[in-house]
Protein backbone atom coordinates (compact mmCIF):
# COMPACT_ATOMS: atom_id res chain seq x y z
CA UNK A 1 0.00 0.00 0.00
CA UNK A 2 1.84 3.10 -1.00
CA UNK A 3 -1.26 5.32 0.57
CA UNK A 4 -1.68 4.59 4.03
CA UNK A 5 -5.05 5.21 5.15
CA UNK A 6 -4.39 6.17 8.78
CA UNK A 7 -2.23 9.45 7.52
CA UNK A 8 -2.92 12.94 6.43
CA UNK A 9 -1.28 14.20 3.40
CA UNK A 10 -0.54 17.67 1.72
CA UNK A 11 -0.55 19.12 -1.95
CA UNK A 12 3.16 18.92 -1.58
CA UNK A 13 3.67 15.68 -0.98
CA UNK A 14 4.31 15.48 2.53
CA UNK A 15 2.42 12.90 4.83
CA UNK A 16 1.25 13.60 8.48
CA UNK A 17 0.35 11.48 11.79
CA UNK A 18 -1.32 12.57 14.32
CA UNK A 19 0.04 11.00 17.60
CA UNK A 20 -1.76 10.14 20.82
CA UNK A 21 -0.54 13.68 22.33
CA UNK A 22 -1.69 15.15 19.57
CA UNK A 23 1.82 16.53 18.08
CA UNK A 24 2.31 14.99 14.42
CA UNK A 25 4.96 13.37 12.67
CA UNK A 26 5.70 14.56 9.05
CA UNK A 27 7.90 12.69 6.47
CA UNK A 28 7.33 12.67 2.75
CA UNK A 29 4.92 9.91 0.70
CA UNK A 30 5.89 7.21 -1.78
CA UNK A 31 5.34 9.21 -4.62
CA UNK A 32 7.42 11.94 -3.47
CA UNK A 33 10.23 9.94 -3.00
CA UNK A 34 9.44 7.78 -6.38
CA UNK A 35 9.65 11.34 -8.09
CA UNK A 36 12.59 12.22 -6.61
CA UNK A 37 14.59 9.28 -7.20
CA UNK A 38 17.64 8.14 -4.47
CA UNK A 39 17.64 10.42 -1.89
CA UNK A 40 21.34 11.63 -0.60
CA UNK A 41 20.70 14.10 1.98
CA UNK A 42 18.01 15.29 4.26
CA UNK A 43 18.20 18.89 6.26
CA UNK A 44 15.71 18.82 9.21
CA UNK A 45 14.92 21.85 11.14
CA UNK A 46 15.66 22.54 14.19
CA UNK A 47 13.84 21.88 17.46
CA UNK A 48 12.51 25.27 18.99
CA UNK A 49 12.03 26.28 15.28
CA UNK A 50 8.15 27.84 15.15
CA UNK A 51 7.01 27.45 11.71
CA UNK A 52 3.82 28.51 9.83
CA UNK A 53 1.79 26.04 7.83
CA UNK A 54 3.40 25.86 4.05
CA UNK A 55 6.95 27.08 5.51
CA UNK A 56 9.95 26.03 3.72
CA UNK A 57 11.31 24.09 6.82
CA UNK A 58 13.69 20.75 5.56
CA UNK A 59 15.32 20.31 2.54
CA UNK A 60 15.52 16.57 0.66
CA UNK A 61 18.51 16.34 -2.04
CA UNK A 62 18.14 13.39 -4.18
CA UNK A 63 20.52 12.23 -7.18
CA UNK A 64 18.12 14.07 -9.57
CA UNK A 65 17.12 17.21 -7.38
CA UNK A 66 16.79 19.56 -4.30
CA UNK A 67 13.13 19.30 -2.77
CA UNK A 68 12.01 21.81 -0.48
CA UNK A 69 9.99 20.06 2.37
CA UNK A 70 7.03 22.21 4.05
CA UNK A 71 5.36 22.53 7.71
CA UNK A 72 1.69 21.12 6.91
CA UNK A 73 0.59 23.02 10.31
CA UNK A 74 1.46 25.91 11.70
CA UNK A 75 3.32 25.31 15.41
CA UNK A 76 6.79 24.63 16.61
CA UNK A 77 9.01 22.17 15.97
CA UNK A 78 9.81 19.58 19.19
CA UNK A 79 12.09 16.90 17.50
CA UNK A 80 14.05 15.90 14.11
CA UNK A 81 15.13 12.65 13.10
CA UNK A 82 19.17 12.01 13.13
CA UNK A 83 18.65 8.93 12.04
CA UNK A 84 17.07 9.70 8.77
CA UNK A 85 19.93 12.46 8.55
CA UNK A 86 22.78 10.28 8.87
CA UNK A 87 20.75 7.48 6.68
CA UNK A 88 18.67 9.36 3.71
CA UNK A 89 18.49 6.09 1.64
CA UNK A 90 15.78 5.30 4.37
CA UNK A 91 13.17 7.64 2.43
CA UNK A 92 13.42 5.33 -0.22
CA UNK A 93 13.33 2.06 1.38
CA UNK A 94 10.23 2.98 3.86
CA UNK A 95 9.12 6.71 3.49
CA UNK A 96 6.57 6.28 5.98
CA UNK A 97 8.68 4.65 8.83
CA UNK A 98 11.42 7.46 7.80
CA UNK A 99 10.19 10.92 9.91
CA UNK A 100 11.56 13.81 9.41
CA UNK A 101 10.34 16.02 12.12
CA UNK A 102 7.20 16.49 14.85
CA UNK A 103 5.95 19.59 15.37
CA UNK A 104 3.49 20.25 18.13
CA UNK A 105 -0.02 22.34 16.42
CA UNK A 106 -0.85 25.84 17.21
CA UNK A 107 -3.79 25.13 15.63
CA UNK A 108 -5.63 22.07 15.08
CA UNK A 109 -8.20 22.74 13.16
CA UNK A 110 -5.58 23.24 10.11
CA UNK A 111 -6.11 19.12 10.26
CA UNK A 112 -8.99 18.77 9.10
CA UNK A 113 -7.87 21.07 5.83
CA UNK A 114 -5.48 18.39 4.78
CA UNK A 115 -6.16 15.66 2.26
CA UNK A 116 -7.25 12.29 3.34
CA UNK A 117 -5.40 9.13 1.83
CA UNK A 118 -8.06 8.89 -1.34
CA UNK A 119 -7.57 12.67 -2.29
CA UNK A 120 -3.88 12.57 -2.09
CA UNK A 121 -3.88 9.21 -3.99
CA UNK A 122 -5.75 10.89 -6.07
CA UNK A 123 -3.52 13.76 -6.77
CA UNK A 124 -0.27 11.58 -7.10
CA UNK A 125 -2.01 9.77 -10.05
CA UNK A 126 -2.74 12.52 -11.87
CA UNK A 127 0.80 14.24 -11.77
CA UNK A 128 2.21 10.23 -12.82
CA UNK A 129 0.88 11.24 -16.33
CA UNK B 1 7.55 18.34 -25.37
CA UNK B 2 3.97 15.63 -25.82
CA UNK B 3 5.38 11.78 -25.06
CA UNK B 4 4.31 11.22 -29.03
CA UNK B 5 6.66 14.05 -30.26
CA UNK B 6 9.63 11.97 -28.65
CA UNK B 7 11.82 9.87 -30.40
CA UNK B 8 12.57 6.19 -29.31
CA UNK B 9 15.38 4.18 -29.54
CA UNK B 10 15.43 0.46 -30.76
CA UNK B 11 15.47 -0.70 -27.12
CA UNK B 12 12.45 1.60 -25.86
CA UNK B 13 10.39 -1.60 -25.76
CA UNK B 14 12.82 -3.19 -23.59
CA UNK B 15 13.45 -0.40 -21.25
CA UNK B 16 9.61 -0.03 -20.52
CA UNK B 17 9.52 -3.64 -19.88
CA UNK B 18 12.10 -3.25 -17.55
CA UNK B 19 10.18 -0.65 -15.79
CA UNK B 20 12.72 1.99 -16.30
CA UNK B 21 11.93 5.99 -14.86
CA UNK B 22 11.82 7.29 -18.74
CA UNK B 23 12.83 10.71 -19.32
CA UNK B 24 12.30 13.18 -22.25
CA UNK B 25 16.40 13.96 -23.22
CA UNK B 26 17.60 16.21 -25.91
CA UNK B 27 13.70 14.98 -27.76
CA UNK B 28 14.38 11.45 -27.40
CA UNK B 29 11.70 9.40 -24.25
CA UNK B 30 15.20 7.52 -22.22
CA UNK B 31 15.43 5.86 -19.28
CA UNK B 32 16.90 7.53 -16.56
CA UNK B 33 16.90 5.15 -13.90
CA UNK B 34 15.71 0.92 -13.68
CA UNK B 35 15.09 0.86 -10.10
CA UNK B 36 18.34 2.90 -7.91
CA UNK B 37 20.17 5.32 -9.34
CA UNK B 38 23.12 4.58 -7.07
CA UNK B 39 22.72 0.86 -7.46
CA UNK B 40 23.57 1.30 -10.69
CA UNK B 41 26.44 3.35 -10.57
CA UNK B 42 28.05 1.06 -8.04
CA UNK B 43 27.59 -1.60 -10.09
CA UNK B 44 29.23 -0.30 -13.62
CA UNK B 45 32.28 1.22 -10.77
CA UNK B 46 32.93 -2.57 -9.46
CA UNK B 47 31.30 -5.00 -11.97
CA UNK B 48 29.54 -4.18 -15.00
CA UNK B 49 26.64 -2.37 -16.57
CA UNK B 50 24.72 -1.27 -19.55
CA UNK B 51 23.45 1.72 -21.66
CA UNK B 52 21.31 2.39 -24.03
CA UNK B 53 23.25 5.35 -26.32
CA UNK B 54 21.55 4.79 -29.34
CA UNK B 55 20.33 8.95 -28.97
CA UNK B 56 23.65 9.35 -30.12
CA UNK B 57 24.46 9.27 -33.86
CA UNK B 58 26.61 7.66 -35.49
CA UNK B 59 27.84 9.83 -39.05
CA UNK B 60 29.93 8.08 -41.87
CA UNK B 61 32.39 10.13 -44.05
CA UNK B 62 33.86 8.13 -46.78
CA UNK B 63 36.18 9.58 -49.74
CA UNK B 64 39.49 10.03 -50.57
CA UNK B 65 39.50 13.27 -48.96
CA UNK B 66 38.11 12.58 -45.83
CA UNK B 67 41.23 12.58 -43.80
CA UNK B 68 42.46 16.16 -45.21
CA UNK B 69 38.71 17.22 -44.49
CA UNK B 70 39.00 16.25 -40.88
CA UNK B 71 42.04 17.56 -40.42
CA UNK B 72 40.60 20.99 -41.40
CA UNK B 73 37.64 20.11 -39.72
CA UNK B 74 38.33 19.14 -35.94
CA UNK B 75 40.39 20.64 -33.36
CA UNK B 76 42.47 17.36 -32.29
CA UNK B 77 44.38 15.95 -35.23
CA UNK B 78 43.23 13.34 -37.80
CA UNK B 79 46.53 12.20 -38.53
CA UNK B 80 46.84 10.51 -35.32
CA UNK B 81 45.06 8.11 -36.84
CA UNK B 82 47.66 6.03 -37.96
CA UNK B 83 46.05 3.13 -38.12
CA UNK B 84 42.58 1.68 -38.98
CA UNK B 85 40.37 1.02 -35.86
CA UNK B 86 42.15 4.30 -33.70
CA UNK B 87 39.72 6.34 -31.90
CA UNK B 88 40.08 9.77 -31.29
CA UNK B 89 38.23 12.54 -29.42
CA UNK B 90 37.99 15.75 -30.41
CA UNK B 91 35.75 19.18 -30.51
CA UNK B 92 34.46 20.47 -33.29
CA UNK B 93 34.93 24.53 -33.19
CA UNK B 94 33.17 27.19 -34.36
CA UNK B 95 35.06 29.86 -36.71
CA UNK B 96 35.47 31.99 -32.79
CA UNK B 97 36.89 28.84 -31.30
CA UNK B 98 33.77 28.16 -29.49
CA UNK B 99 32.69 24.39 -28.73
CA UNK B 100 29.80 23.23 -31.28
CA UNK B 101 30.29 19.78 -30.10
CA UNK B 102 32.31 17.35 -28.83
CA UNK B 103 32.67 13.55 -30.63
CA UNK B 104 34.99 10.75 -31.02
CA UNK B 105 36.38 9.80 -34.79
CA UNK B 106 36.85 6.20 -35.55
CA UNK B 107 39.14 5.56 -38.59
CA UNK B 108 37.40 2.33 -40.08
CA UNK B 109 40.31 1.80 -42.74
CA UNK B 110 40.67 3.09 -46.24
CA UNK B 111 38.60 6.15 -46.79
CA UNK B 112 36.42 5.55 -44.35
CA UNK B 113 35.60 7.13 -41.04
CA UNK B 114 32.86 7.30 -38.51
CA UNK B 115 31.96 9.88 -36.33
CA UNK B 116 29.29 9.44 -32.92
CA UNK B 117 27.83 12.98 -32.04
CA UNK B 118 25.65 14.01 -29.46
CA UNK B 119 22.01 13.58 -29.42
CA UNK B 120 21.10 17.51 -29.08
CA UNK B 121 23.95 18.58 -31.26
CA UNK B 122 23.54 15.44 -34.10
CA UNK B 123 21.32 17.95 -36.51
CA UNK B 124 23.05 21.46 -35.83
CA UNK B 125 26.56 19.11 -36.39
CA UNK B 126 25.04 16.99 -39.39
CA UNK B 127 24.58 20.76 -41.31
CA UNK B 128 27.68 22.52 -40.43
CA UNK B 129 30.15 19.20 -41.46
CA UNK B 130 27.66 19.48 -44.61
CA UNK B 131 28.60 23.43 -45.51
CA UNK B 132 32.21 22.99 -44.97
CA UNK B 133 32.52 19.45 -46.42
CA UNK B 134 30.69 21.59 -50.05
CA UNK B 135 33.09 24.34 -49.05
CA UNK B 136 36.69 22.28 -49.30
CA UNK B 137 35.97 18.67 -49.73
CA UNK B 138 32.76 17.81 -51.83
CA UNK B 139 33.44 14.53 -53.10
CA UNK B 140 33.32 13.38 -49.28
CA UNK B 141 30.22 11.47 -49.07
CA UNK B 142 28.11 12.30 -45.40
CA UNK B 143 25.73 9.34 -44.13
CA UNK B 144 23.99 10.20 -40.78
CA UNK B 145 23.31 6.14 -39.42
CA UNK B 146 19.93 6.52 -37.97
CA UNK B 147 19.43 2.65 -38.81
CA UNK B 148 22.28 2.28 -35.69
CA UNK B 149 22.11 1.52 -32.59
CA UNK B 150 24.71 2.04 -30.07
CA UNK B 151 25.39 0.31 -26.40
CA UNK B 152 27.87 0.91 -23.66
CA UNK B 153 29.17 -1.89 -21.60
CA UNK B 154 31.04 -0.36 -18.82
CA UNK B 155 33.37 -1.94 -15.87
CA UNK B 156 35.59 -4.12 -14.90
CA UNK B 157 33.98 -7.27 -15.80
CA UNK B 158 32.68 -5.60 -19.28
CA UNK B 159 34.92 -7.05 -21.57
CA UNK B 160 34.70 -10.27 -19.68
CA UNK B 161 30.69 -10.43 -19.79
CA UNK B 162 30.69 -9.14 -23.04
CA UNK B 163 32.69 -12.10 -24.41
CA UNK B 164 30.86 -14.69 -22.48
CA UNK B 165 27.51 -13.06 -23.59
CA UNK B 166 28.77 -12.63 -27.22
CA UNK B 167 31.50 -14.64 -28.09
CA UNK B 168 31.29 -13.86 -31.70
CA UNK B 169 32.63 -10.09 -30.86
CA UNK B 170 35.58 -11.96 -28.86
CA UNK B 171 37.70 -12.40 -31.92
CA UNK B 172 37.44 -8.80 -32.92
CA UNK B 173 37.57 -7.23 -29.55
CA UNK B 174 40.02 -9.30 -27.61
CA UNK B 175 43.08 -7.29 -28.15
CA UNK B 176 41.61 -4.16 -28.62
CA UNK B 177 43.69 -1.48 -26.43
CA UNK B 178 42.02 0.86 -25.10
CA UNK B 179 40.36 3.90 -27.71
CA UNK B 180 40.79 0.92 -30.29
CA UNK B 181 37.87 -0.46 -32.06
CA UNK B 182 37.55 -3.20 -34.52
CA UNK B 183 34.58 -3.90 -37.21
CA UNK B 184 32.83 -7.25 -37.06
CA UNK B 185 30.11 -8.19 -39.55
CA UNK B 186 28.45 -5.18 -39.47
CA UNK B 187 29.00 -3.95 -35.73
CA UNK B 188 31.72 -1.65 -34.69
CA UNK B 189 32.96 -3.07 -31.34
CA UNK B 190 35.12 -0.03 -29.23
CA UNK B 191 36.86 -0.19 -26.33
CA UNK B 192 35.49 3.75 -25.75
CA UNK B 193 33.13 4.52 -23.06
CA UNK B 194 31.91 7.84 -20.84
CA UNK B 195 32.21 6.28 -17.05
CA UNK B 196 36.05 6.27 -16.56
CA UNK B 197 36.02 2.32 -16.75
CA UNK B 198 36.75 -0.21 -18.80
CA UNK B 199 34.49 -1.52 -21.08
CA UNK B 200 33.23 -1.03 -24.86
CA UNK B 201 30.70 0.46 -26.82
CA UNK B 202 29.20 -1.69 -29.66
CA UNK B 203 27.10 0.36 -32.44
CA UNK B 204 25.13 -2.36 -34.66
CA UNK B 205 22.15 -2.37 -37.26
CA UNK B 206 19.29 -1.59 -34.64
CA UNK B 207 17.22 -4.73 -35.93
CA UNK B 208 20.15 -6.64 -33.28
CA UNK B 209 19.77 -4.51 -30.75
CA UNK B 210 17.11 -5.86 -28.38
CA UNK B 211 18.70 -9.56 -29.14
CA UNK B 212 22.05 -7.88 -27.87
CA UNK B 213 20.67 -6.37 -24.80
CA UNK B 214 19.36 -9.49 -24.01
CA UNK B 215 22.59 -11.51 -24.38
CA UNK B 216 24.16 -9.21 -22.18
CA UNK B 217 21.17 -9.18 -18.98
CA UNK B 218 21.77 -13.38 -19.54
CA UNK B 219 25.18 -12.73 -18.38
CA UNK B 220 24.16 -10.10 -15.18
CA UNK B 221 24.92 -7.16 -16.85
CA UNK B 222 23.25 -4.46 -14.84
CA UNK B 223 20.94 -2.18 -17.00
CA UNK B 224 21.95 1.21 -16.37
CA UNK B 225 20.09 4.59 -16.99
CA UNK B 226 20.78 8.49 -17.95
CA UNK B 227 20.98 9.05 -14.37
CA UNK B 228 24.13 6.97 -13.25
CA UNK B 229 25.52 7.78 -16.64
CA UNK B 230 25.74 11.25 -15.58
CA UNK B 231 27.39 10.61 -11.94
CA UNK B 232 29.55 8.28 -13.21
CA UNK B 233 30.95 10.68 -15.86
CA UNK B 234 30.94 13.70 -13.48
CA UNK B 235 33.09 11.29 -10.83
CA UNK B 236 35.52 10.74 -14.21
CA UNK B 237 35.74 14.69 -14.89
CA UNK B 238 34.54 13.93 -18.52
CA UNK B 239 32.14 17.07 -19.76
CA UNK B 240 28.68 16.70 -20.70
CA UNK B 241 27.96 18.82 -23.67
CA UNK B 242 25.46 21.71 -23.05
CA UNK B 243 26.50 22.09 -19.43
CA UNK B 244 30.45 22.16 -19.20
CA UNK B 245 31.12 23.73 -22.92
CA UNK B 246 29.10 25.28 -25.71
CA UNK B 247 30.03 27.57 -28.17
CA UNK B 248 30.90 30.73 -25.74
CA UNK B 249 33.90 28.61 -24.41
CA UNK B 250 36.77 27.48 -25.98
CA UNK B 251 38.22 24.02 -25.58
CA UNK B 252 40.74 25.39 -23.23
CA UNK B 253 38.53 27.27 -21.30
CA UNK B 254 36.70 23.86 -20.21
CA UNK B 255 39.80 21.74 -19.26
CA UNK B 256 40.41 20.39 -22.70
CA UNK B 257 43.29 21.97 -24.02
CA UNK B 258 45.06 18.40 -24.28
CA UNK B 259 42.36 17.90 -26.93
CA UNK B 260 43.45 20.83 -29.46
CA UNK B 261 46.62 20.06 -31.63
CA UNK B 262 48.00 23.41 -32.31
CA UNK B 263 51.42 21.71 -33.28
CA UNK B 264 52.35 21.64 -37.37
CA UNK B 265 50.49 24.88 -38.13
CA UNK B 266 47.43 22.60 -39.28
CA UNK B 267 44.41 25.09 -40.03
CA UNK B 268 41.82 23.55 -38.82
CA UNK B 269 38.52 25.78 -38.07
CA UNK B 270 38.94 27.78 -34.86
CA UNK B 271 42.45 27.97 -34.99
CA UNK B 272 42.97 31.52 -35.42
CA UNK B 273 40.67 32.25 -33.06
CA UNK B 274 41.83 30.20 -30.69
CA UNK B 275 45.77 31.45 -30.59
CA UNK B 276 44.19 34.96 -30.93
CA UNK B 277 42.07 35.00 -28.21
CA UNK B 278 43.42 34.51 -24.24
CA UNK B 279 41.58 32.21 -22.18
CA UNK B 280 38.89 34.02 -19.91
CA UNK B 281 38.45 30.72 -17.69
CA UNK B 282 39.96 27.53 -16.38
CA UNK B 283 37.93 24.51 -15.48
CA UNK B 284 38.64 22.79 -11.96
CA UNK B 285 36.75 20.00 -9.87
CA UNK B 286 35.15 21.21 -6.59
CA UNK B 287 34.65 18.86 -3.57
CA UNK B 288 32.06 20.11 -0.93
CA UNK B 289 33.65 20.19 2.52
CA UNK B 290 29.91 20.53 3.96
CA UNK B 291 26.56 18.64 4.22
CA UNK B 292 25.09 19.30 0.86
CA UNK B 293 24.79 18.81 -2.63
CA UNK B 294 26.25 21.19 -5.47
CA UNK B 295 24.08 21.44 -8.60
CA UNK B 296 25.05 22.79 -12.18
CA UNK B 297 24.84 27.02 -12.21
CA UNK B 298 25.61 27.30 -8.59
CA UNK B 299 27.80 30.48 -7.95
CA UNK B 300 31.56 29.99 -6.53
CA UNK B 301 33.78 32.25 -4.90
CA UNK B 302 37.07 32.56 -4.27
CA UNK B 303 40.41 35.27 -3.91
CA UNK B 304 40.53 35.63 -7.69
CA UNK B 305 36.87 36.58 -8.03
CA UNK B 306 33.77 34.78 -9.21
CA UNK B 307 32.93 32.04 -11.36
CA UNK B 308 30.07 28.99 -11.60
CA UNK B 309 29.26 25.68 -11.35
CA UNK B 310 28.65 23.99 -14.65
CA UNK B 311 27.53 20.16 -13.65
CA UNK B 312 27.44 19.09 -10.36
CA UNK B 313 26.00 16.18 -7.81
CA UNK B 314 26.26 13.87 -5.42
CA UNK B 315 29.65 11.50 -6.04
CA UNK B 316 27.83 8.21 -4.78
CA UNK B 317 31.76 6.63 -4.93
CA UNK B 318 33.37 9.22 -2.23
CA UNK B 319 29.78 10.50 -0.48
CA UNK B 320 30.51 13.81 -1.04
CA UNK B 321 28.93 16.23 -3.31
CA UNK B 322 31.35 16.95 -6.52
CA UNK B 323 31.18 19.59 -9.57
CA UNK B 324 32.94 20.64 -12.33
CA UNK B 325 33.45 24.31 -12.16
CA UNK B 326 34.17 27.43 -14.92
CA UNK B 327 36.77 29.91 -12.62
CA UNK B 328 39.05 32.68 -13.28
CA UNK B 329 42.48 32.13 -15.05
CA UNK B 330 44.09 32.62 -11.96
CA UNK B 331 42.25 29.55 -9.73
CA UNK B 332 44.20 27.08 -8.80
CA UNK B 333 43.62 23.29 -7.70
CA UNK B 334 43.75 23.21 -3.41
CA UNK B 335 42.41 25.97 -2.81
CA UNK B 336 39.21 26.84 -0.72
CA UNK B 337 36.48 28.15 -2.04
CA UNK B 338 32.76 28.85 -1.59
CA UNK B 339 29.51 27.87 -3.20
CA UNK B 340 26.34 29.05 -2.84
CA UNK B 341 23.53 26.19 -1.91
CA UNK B 342 20.18 27.08 -1.75
CA UNK B 343 21.21 30.54 -0.44
CA UNK B 344 24.35 29.55 1.79
CA UNK B 345 27.84 29.99 1.34
CA UNK B 346 29.46 26.45 1.38
CA UNK B 347 33.23 25.47 2.01
CA UNK B 348 34.54 23.65 -1.10
CA UNK B 349 37.74 22.89 -2.36
CA UNK B 350 39.17 22.94 -5.93
CA UNK B 351 40.69 19.32 -7.18
CA UNK B 352 42.20 18.68 -10.40
CA UNK B 353 39.13 16.09 -11.83
CA UNK B 354 38.96 13.00 -12.49
CA UNK B 355 37.55 12.36 -8.94
CA UNK B 356 37.62 8.97 -9.57
CA UNK B 357 38.79 6.42 -12.51
CA UNK B 358 38.80 2.77 -12.81
CA UNK B 359 37.22 2.44 -9.39
CA UNK B 360 39.77 4.28 -7.76
CA UNK B 361 39.37 8.08 -5.65
CA UNK B 362 42.01 9.85 -7.33
CA UNK B 363 41.41 12.94 -5.11
CA UNK B 364 42.36 13.60 -1.38
CA UNK B 365 38.39 13.41 -0.01
CA UNK B 366 39.29 15.12 3.05
CA UNK B 367 37.88 17.93 5.08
Amino acid sequence: MTTPQNLKYTKSHEWVRTEADGTVTVGITFHAQEQLGDVVFVQNPQPGRKVKQGEECAVIESVKAAADIYAPVTGEVIAANHDVADHPERVNQDPYAAWMFRIRPGDPTELAGLLDAAAYQQLAESEKH
Amino acid sequence: MAQSAQRTTPLNAVHHALGARMVAFAGWEMPIAYGSQLEEHHRVRRDAGMFDVSHMLVVDLRGGQARAFLQRLLANDAAKLAAAGRALYSCLLDRGGGVLDDLIVYFLGGERYRLVVNAGTAEKDCAWIAARRDECAPEVTIEPRRDFAIVAVQGPRAREKTWDALPHLRAASERLAPFHAAESDGTLIARTGYTGEDGFEIMLPAAGAVALWQALAGKDVAPAGLGARDTLRLEAGLNLYGQDMDETVTPMEAGLAWTVALDGGRDFIGRAALLGRAPRWRQLGLLLLEPGVMRGRQKVRGGWGAGEITSGGYSPTLNRSIALARLPRAAAAGEEVEVEVRGKWLRARTVAPPFVRHGKVLISAEC
